[in-house]
């Protein structure tokens, strides 16, 4: 079964606004725009609008010279995806899965599910009823393949169904467009002089196959389109699943003001998210805490874990952090715990004994303990990365993120242990010029270089930086305390990307 | 003469300490454990470590690192993680760690945490000490904050003891105030042995250290080195002796003739 709401974008703007078809401010022209790079562009206008000539797509410029009184409202397709993406999983009563046909349609497989509701006629009849009192207007079809039910409910009589034999009779007369093909492929059929689907088949298919052979997609070859149409060959669709977070929530007999009591409600929610994400074998790795409070606002608090757990202590422990800055004003008096990102975690051997207080925390506990107090960009891991740079040969990840498969490195090269996260410039006095350095100074002190060994040079990565940028010489050195450092020249002196070379100090040796 | 005493000579402004740990680190401080001189590879209980080192070099997070890597026998066998805590102050001064210059078995294993505060700092490090999936906590603090006073000291020193986490603390630019390490080093680089194949070039770590308050052990000099594989002590007058290290390492027990 194929369901298309025509209106979607307008039937959702009077939802909003409380108004029913053609009453109250629908009664004068409207129109919803999309902002262009152009200008607004008129995305769906209603039907007093259209009376006065304004048509979907036009400039918006344009539609006020035809109807000067043409109120505006904004247009929202990320709404009207996400509305539609409900609406999948609500169509899921007729059928057993629904896919989404953006922006405006759905299709659902009502396959050996049509005598449940008496018929394919009945079960027609009931989602055109379901649909109206939702306050959509829609059409909707059902034939044995998707591409003919889609078809059908664009271009077809209202209500139809299509039984299995003679479907080339019944679709042949419709306009090709029922083909679902790509806007530019429509012109060229249309330049072609092909306006119905039974002027394509009359052409044979080894023309169509030659004209449209490097067309792979099949909304741009009309072969595959027809073939699909009349279930000659499959065509996958996406379903859409409908996923259910765990969720708990307490509804508090009196507004609570105190964080001990705040406290006792987080404890129960948390014992029985356990309990609920026990029952799906899941553990959770990110929690959201809402707060209704008695104005009706919203506190809402987010918590974020290192490995799916469930454990109510620790999920309370990473909670009281968060909560401190709460303002309970007047009361909370809601209160409700939802798991958006879960995980499979299988039931775990509880503990014998004691020994897991004494033993300490897991990793995964300590991480997420840090992290709650310290940020999620404090506790890090190194990883390579293949740079020739030194500050880029290596990334910071999350610590219990999974390690990629990692290269071999370079074991003829010394690095310094430690880098400092900008490379601080020294004053030098040189022993020969274009030389090594005999003193430096760096941060008020003088450095007397006893040993050194370089350079090694490093030019930059011209696949990535521009051309101006210097290369570097890098020197280790040992001063004449015994002091290791790793310091480099910025460039050459006479290489045209700047004056007298620069030095710095970058890393410390071992 | 108890240890604790010995410190509050020197910190004069300090509260008084309650009678309990007085009790505990005298009744501890047994005289003849008291006589055993400290040697690379030995076996020592203490979890809670002081290295004092400067700032504007590597010398302390090195020898920290040498000193783990020595008390715990930490190499391949090993795979659990291990946590670097670092304050503000003390990344600013000495830099982030950098992966391709760590020890080779230790790389892959490392948990940076950049604290802002030296509260936030003390904080990471003792649910460091408190996680039983790690295999050592190295900190590093610089200067003498207010937050770390013997107090947060010993709040380190018995999660510490309590959890069998042992914490290496390297205090950048520091003095040596009141702290309840059971070991105290005072660590400075040192010119390093010249390298066989290349003499004009830095050799291998050497640091000239300290160790001036111990539990167990007298204090004393050495001059510590780390050869890649091990650290070396050599008395602190030792020096300028060639070093053919590289020769031997890595050969094993076979002849270098034989291929």
């Amino acid at each position: 079964m194929a369901i298309w709401c025509a209106d979607l974008a307008l039937d959702r703007w009077r939802l909003a606004e409380g108004c029913a078809a053609g009453q109250g401010t629908d009664a004068a022209p409207l129109a919803l725009i999309a902002e262009t790079a152009h200008g607004p562009r008129i995305a769906a206008v209603n039907a007093a609008g259209a009376e006065h000539g304004v048509r979907t797509g036009t400039m918006l410029a344009d539609a006020r010279t035809l109807c000067p009184a043409l109120a505006v409202r904004p247009d929202d397709p990320a709404g009207d995806l996400a509305f539609l993406e409900h609406l999948a999983l609500w169509a899921q009563r007729w059928g057993p899965w629904s896919a989404l046909d953006p922006p405006d349609g759905l299709i659902v497989d009502t396959t050996g599910a049509a005598h449940l509701f008496g018929g394919e006629a009945a079960l027609l009849a009931d989602a055109r009823a379901q649909l109206r009192r939702r306050g959509l207007m829609a059409r909707a079809a059902i034939a044995p393949t998707a591409g003919a039910a889609w078809a059908l409910a664009h271009y077809g009589p209202d209500g139809a169904v299509l039984e299995g034999e003679a479907m080339l009779e019944r679709l042949g007369s419709l306009p090709i467009a029922a083909l679902r093909l790509d806007d530019d492929v429509l012109l060229l059929l249309r330049r072609l002089g092909l306006k119905r689907i039974d002027d394509i088949v009359g052409i044979g298919r080894e023309a169509l196959a030659r004209r449209f052979r490097t067309r792979r997609a099949p909304a741009a070859n009309p072969l595959v389109r027809l073939d699909q149409l009349l279930g000659r060959v499959p065509e996958p669709l996406l379903p859409v699943i409908g996923h259910e977070q765990p969720m708990v929530q307490r509804r508090l007999m009196e507004p609570i003001r105190h964080r001990p009591l705040l406290d006792r409600v987080l404890a129960d929610l948390a014992e029985d998210m356990a309990r609920a994400l026990e029952a799906r074998g899941e553990g959770a790795r990110r929690l959201e805490l809402a707060a209704w409070k008695v104005d009706g606002e919203v506190l809402v608090r987010r918590l974020e874990m290192a490995s799916a757990t469930r454990d109510p202590a620790h999920v309370c422990r990473l909670f009281a952090a968060r909560l401190d800055d709460l303002d309970a004003g007047f009361g909370i008096e809601f209160v409700r715990l939802i798991a958006p990102w879960t995980e499979p975690l299988a039931l775990a051997q509880a503990e014998l004994d004691a020994a897991a207080e004494r033993h300490g925390t897991s990793l995964a506990a300590c991480i997420d303990r840090l992290t709650v107090r310290l940020g999620a960009g404090a506790v890090r891991r190194p990883l390579p990365r293949a740079s020739h740079l030194p500050e880029r040969a290596q990334r910071w990840t999350p610590p219990l993120a999974p390690q990629p498969g990692l290269q071999e490195d370079f074991a003829f090269h010394e690095r310094p242990l430690k880098l400092l996260d900008r490379p601080e410039p020294i004053a030098v006095i040189y022993e020969a010029p274009d030389g090594l350095p005999r003193l430096f100074r760096w941060r008020g002190g003088v450095h007397e270089i006893a040993r050194a060994e370089g350079p090694e040079r490093i030019a930059p990565e011209w696949w990535r930086e521009r051309s101006t940028v210097r290369l570097r010489d890098y020197y280790r050195i040992e001063d004449s305390a015994g002091r290791r450092y790793w310091i480099y020249r910025h460039g050459l002196a006479g290489d045209g990307r700047g004056g007298a070379p620069e030095w710095f100090l970058q890393g410390f040796c071992a | 003469m108890s240890r604790i005493e010995a410190c509050s000579e020197i910190h004069v402004l300090s509260p008084p300490l309650p009678a309990g740990l007085r009790r505990g680190s005298a009744s501890r401080a047994l005289s003849g454990a008291k006589s055993v001189r400290w040697k690379p590879g030995i076996a020592a209980s203490c979890r809670h470590t002081e290295v004092f080192a400067s700032g504007g070099e590597a010398t302390g997070a090195a020898m920290a690192l040498a000193l783990a890597r020595d008390a715990l026998h930490v190499d391949a066998e090993d795979q659990r993680p291990w946590l670097w805590v670092q304050d503000k102050a003390a990344l600013r001064l000495s830099g982030r760690p950098y992966r391709p210059g760590l020890p080779k078995h230790l790389r892959h294993r490392l948990i940076h945490v950049a604290a802002t505060t030296p509260e936030d700092a003390l904080f990471a490090l003792e649910e460091g000490l408190r996680c039983r999936d790690l295999a050592f906590v190295i900190g590093e603090i610089a200067g003498n904050p207010r937050a770390l006073d013997f107090t947060a000291s010993r709040r380190l020193s018995l999660a510490a003891e309590k959890h069998g986490t042992a914490l290496w603390l390297v205090r950048l630019d520091a003095r040596s105030d009141l702290g309840s390490a059971r070991m105290r080093w005072r660590a400075a680089a040192a010119a390093s042995p010249p390298p066989r194949w290349n003499p004009l070039a830095p050799g291998q770590p050497t640091w000239r250290a300290e160790l001036f308050r111990a539990h167990t052990f007298q204090p004393g000099h050495w001059t510590l080195r780390d050869d890649g594989n091990a650290l070396v002590a050599s008395p602190p007058t030792a020096s300028g002796a060639p070093d053919h290290g590289d020769l031997v390492r890595g050969s094993g027990a076979r002849s270098l003739a034989a291929g």
